[in-house]
């Protein structure tokens, strides 16, 4: 049982190592990129299988004891972030066999896409704080080689401001962790949370809680933290962006949950009033910015900023109703912006541009990438059959809870002028009829490797706004123990 | 001793935000490197400072005995350091690999990302969906 722990880490550590070593082989590589995705996505089934059956799991690294070694820790919310990564990791791995070009496979793509996926599970599953700084590293040194493979002058500007200010996050966050260790003497999660009683509220606590806010807020693209990511997400290829968009900004939302539940529980203090003050700048000035973009990639970069207000508002509440809309909200984003991104680059591919207003014809020709669109598109704008619109409604019911009026009617007016974002992309590029000829269609395998993981995504989706309850109770337990950490401290450091 | 060493750390971190906020992108990494430095100081500092007394077990004895230096927050700024040297590393190449494709290191010219055409919203409104 234990083993199963250290998977999420050493499988896409065995995979990209395995991939370096035939990299002179790219067609067993190919297949090993996809044979790694998929054992990776089974460890993540397993992973929320044996949390639903034992309850919070936790590994002492080297048999160290929990204070002084670092500690794995899964639990509900860590377990299903882990399985959905996994899903969409598959996802990309499949449509990047076709959607991305024969140089970047040869410089080096299965491997750091492989290295990308476990600095991410390692944030999610570390209980560790340094630790958790170190798998940050990890997954931002892939994703800085990721973002400027190809070498294109696009791609290469867009790296500059996203390695700059994730310089600056990484600096920030080890500040943080540095002044808390000092305050503490520990580095250790559980045992923080149990000894930052008289460090809360005094002296160097709220600077330090800035501090995480501000490292996290960078990664998360908070307001006014977020002007990296429009800048940056739209110049790679599709598949590369589809992960970034779906998984990177996720890592910081978890970690932000993480830290702000189990060292700074605060309900009516400093911290949750600047919490739902951001997100509701977040909410709003994303999606102002998705409206007058017509850059298909970077009008979803902001709708990606625009949702992380929905889970960050969730944080605010800090009950655990908003919590568990928060965590069912990113668990559906997940999968919703992958999805989106991967259809972005499919429109790119079909019509020969990027401009929305300069698409067109695709409704009436490409019928099936049509209805691939409407599964994520109205997931993210709320509306009812669609897994959006059961986060967004117990976010909205957490917030009449707590008799949050403004942030409620933000939220409310936000998920309209969302609606009218991907309308536009739908009159604009589906709908509007075209002039002229679409480019010809590429060879049937391509065709089926690119679509064919939208689709299983976008029927996924499908399936949980039909069936939400399994993964809504899931969602409610996650929250359920990141309001009582009691079970948490408990399963690190026992007794 | 730790006063010293607080007040070199807060100057560090002042000249690194100055340097950070240059429009020049090397003198950008350039306070990405003091601002390394000055965190790393920082947490030296919060581990509390022990002079001349090493962390070393001595010969014929089990455990340590009586104050001992803290290894843990150098280990911290090991990692710390050889992370940061990495990316230090990575970062040069970018920007030298910038201004081989885009000719420029100041920071306001950095826009070769951005889109260039502006929205006409009168040309728009006449390819509005009847």
């Amino acid at each position: 049982m234990n083993t199963l722990l250290v998977l999420p880490i050493i499988v896409p550590a065995i995979t990209g190592m395995l991939a370096l070593l035939v990299r002179n082989y790219p067609t067993v590589q190919r297949g090993l990129s996809v044979l790694g995705a998929i054992v990776m996505f089974g460890v993540g089934g397993g992973l929320v299988y044996q949390v639903q059956s034992h309850g919070i799991l936790a590994v002492q690294m080297g048999n160290w004891p929990a204070p002084f070694g670092i500690t794995l820790v899964v639990d509900y919310f860590s377990a299903g972030l882990v399985a959905v990564s996994g899903f969409v990791a598959l996802a990309v791995a499949v449509y990047a066999l076709a959607g991305i070009d024969e140089t970047r496979e040869r410089f080096g793509f299965h491997i750091l896409f492989h290295l990308l996926i476990m600095g991410i599970n390692g944030a999610f599953i570390t209980g560790d704080l340094f630790n958790m700084y170190v798998w940050f590293e990890v997954l931002l040194i892939s994703s800085f080689v990721l973002l400027v493979l190809g070498n294109d002058r696009e791609q290469l500007d867009g790296a500059v401001k996203y390695v700059g200010i994730n310089l600056v996050s990484s600096a920030a966050f080890l500040t943080a962790i540095g002044l808390l260790y000092g305050l503490t003497g520990t580095l250790n999660l559980a045992d923080l949370s149990q000894s930052m009683e008289p460090v809360r509220e005094a002296g160097l606590g709220p600077a330090i809680a800035m501090l995480f806010l501000i490292g996290f807020g960078i990664k998360a693209a908070l307001f006014p933290l977020y002007y990296w990511l429009p800048a940056s997400y739209h110049t790679p290829p599709a598949p590369i962006a589809a992960i970034f968009a779906g998984l990177l900004t996720k890592v910081g939302i978890y970690s932000l949950i993480r830290i702000f539940t189990l060292l700074f529980p605060n309900p009516d203090g400093y911290t949750q009033a600047v919490l739902l003050v951001v997100a509701g700048a977040t909410m709003l000035l994303g999606v102002f910015g998705a409206l007058v973009q017509r850059h298909i990639l970077r009008l979803l970069a902001f709708l990606v900023i625009s949702a992380m207000g929905y889970v960050v508002m969730g944080l605010g509440f800090l009950t655990t109703l908003g919590l568990a809309g928060a965590i069912f909200y990113v668990f559906q984003d997940v999968p919703v912006k992958t999805t989106l991104f991967l259809i972005g680059g499919l429109m790119e591919r079909e019509t020969g541009t990027t401009n929305i207003s300069k698409m067109g014809g695709l409704y009436e020709h490409r019928p099936l990438l049509a209805t691939m669109f409407i599964v994520p598109a109205f997931s993210l704008a709320g509306f009812p059959p669609f897994p959006g619109f059961w986060g967004k409604l117990t976010l909205l019911q957490a917030g009449v809870q707590q008799e949050q009026w403004v942030l409620v009617a933000v939220a409310l007016v936000v998920g309209l002028l969302t609606l009218l974002a991907v309308a536009q992309v739908w009159g604009r590029a589906f709908w509007r009829p075209k002039e002229g000829e679409l480019p010809t269609m590429e060879a049937l395998n391509a065709r089926f490797l690119m679509n064919g993981p939208v689709g299983v995504l976008a029927l996924a989706l499908f399936v949980l706004g039909c069936y939400a309850e399994p993964v809504f109770s899931f969602a409610h337990k996650a929250a359920a123990h990141l309001t009582d950490t009691g079970p948490y401290v408990q399963a690190v450091l026992g007794g | 001793m730790e006063l010293i060493i607080s007040v070199v750390s807060g100057v560090l971190l002042a000249a690194s935000f100055y340097l950070l906020m240059r429009r020049n992108l090397l003198r950008f990494v350039i306070g990405v490197i003091i601002l390394g430095n000055g965190v790393n100081l920082l947490i030296f500092t919060m581990g509390r400072l022990t002079r001349a007394k090493p962390p070393v077990i001595p010969k014929g004895q089990k455990v340590l005995e009586g104050a001992y230096a803290n290894p843990l927050p150098q280990a911290l700024i090991l990692t710390a350091i050889v992370i940061s040297f990495g990316l230090l590393a990575f970062t040069l190449v970018l920007v030298y690999r910038n201004f081989a494709a885009n000719e420029t290191i100041q920071s306001d010219e950095v826009r070769g990302s951005e889109p260039t055409d502006t929205l006409d919203v009168h040309e728009e409104s006449k390819r509005l969906p009847a």
